[in-house]
């Protein structure tokens, strides 16, 4: 752990010193837009998964609402993949503007 | 290789923000891509419902029957799930929403043209605000103006939390609600488009490539698999807008208790 933090410390250390100012907006804007989506990615993969599995649990359990059960796994997908796309905005938003 | 890479073009990406028009570059009425994708699906909306609701209903014009199965369709699958009885009020602008969006995505897959209207964040955001102010209006009028208090302090709350949950609530339901319903379509819409835009550079690209053209069918595949896909998510986005909007206009028009 401490091998790493000094690893990173002297990372930036470089970066601050020896790299002009352009660059440095640069590497921060591309380290910050992707580090922007994968964490953003992560939570809304994990609540589409369980969401799929229960709709499929509940339509195994009770055929005839299938169409019903469909539906409502179509709106709360809707909803949770929201969530990962304003983090893809942000990456937008950091790495083109 | 890395020649031929080099010799294409990318466009440049504060294209993003906006597309070059075809005339009147820069001015208020400048066309581009999307003001015709917009002229488009407001003429193929209105053309169905127009024509249809003029034709006969004994002779059963084909336009006449696709208007009734679009109606029958919102009307089933978006008002009765969200707003109950009551609801059919609000079939014609649920109907043109989901229309207007739908016809709007559906261009993103046309070969040729493929530029989705909502890409841009122009029309979404312009939805989203538009779809705020039905709800609120609509609740004013069935509730009058007891609207706000019953949507900023919901009844049941102990007198104490209010501090805490009004402005919770004046950002969920007058700041939130439009933008999220604006960032689900745009985003969803921008990352078609940039996947598609995305196989389709590359299969170009390895077409002229010398070793790399075994990669091409893949490519190609992924390309294809990637437009049924965009197909699903065009008509997906458009109910979802139109099914989030009959929530916000039956949450304001019968609160729940």
């Amino acid at each position: 752990m401490s091998v790493l933090a000094t690893v990173a410390q002297e990372a930036v250390t470089t970066v601050q010193e020896i790299l002009p100012a352009a660059d440095q907006k640069n590497i921060g804007a591309a380290t910050g837009a992707g580090l922007a989506y994968g964490l953003a990615a992560i939570g809304p993969g994990i609540g589409i998964g369980y969401l799929v599995g229960q709709s499929v649990q509940a339509m195994a359990r009770q055929p005839e609402a299938a169409g019903m059960v469909r539906t409502t796994m179509f709106l709360g997908i809707a909803f949770t993949e929201a969530l990962a796309l304003i983090g893809f905005v942000v990456f937008i938003l950091l790495k083109f503007a | 290789m890395l020649g031929t890479l080099a010799a294409l073009e990318f466009p440049s990406i504060d294209l993003i923000v906006e597309w070059p028009s075809f005339i009147g570059e820069g001015q208020w009425w400048g066309v581009n891509k999307i003001v015709v994708n917009n002229l488009l699906a407001l003429l193929f909306t209105s053309l169905i419902f127009v024509v249809g609701s003029k034709t006969q209903l004994v002779s059963r014009g084909k336009m006449r029957n696709l208007a009734e199965v679009s109606v029958d369709f919102i009307d089933k699958s978006v008002i009765q799930q969200t707003i109950g009885h009551g609801g059919e009020k609000y079939l014609p602008f649920l109907t043109s929403i989901f229309f207007f969006v739908f016809f709007g995505n559906i261009f993103g897959i046309i070969p040729g043209w493929q530029m989705p209207a909502n890409a841009r964040m122009a029309n979404p955001i312009f939805l989203g605000v538009l779809t705020l102010v039905f709800f609120v209006c609509a609740g004013l009028k069935a509730q009058g103006p007891k609207y706000f208090v019953n949507a900023l302090f919901p009844p049941g709350v102990p007198k104490a939390l209010y501090l805490l949950v009004t402005p919770i609530e004046f950002l969920s339901t007058f700041i939130v609600r439009p933008f999220s319903l604006a960032v689900r379509l745009f985003a969803n819409l921008l990352a078609g488009h940039i996947l598609l835009v995305t196989f389709g550079v590359l299969c170009i690209t390895l077409a002229t490539a010398s070793v790399l053209v075994i990669v091409l069918p893949f490519s190609f595949f992924m390309l294809t698999a990637m437009t049924g896909f965009e197909l699903m998510v065009a008509f997906l986005q458009a109910y979802v807008f139109a099914v989030l909007a009959a929530v916000y206009i039956g949450g304001a028009v019968h609160p729940e208790h």
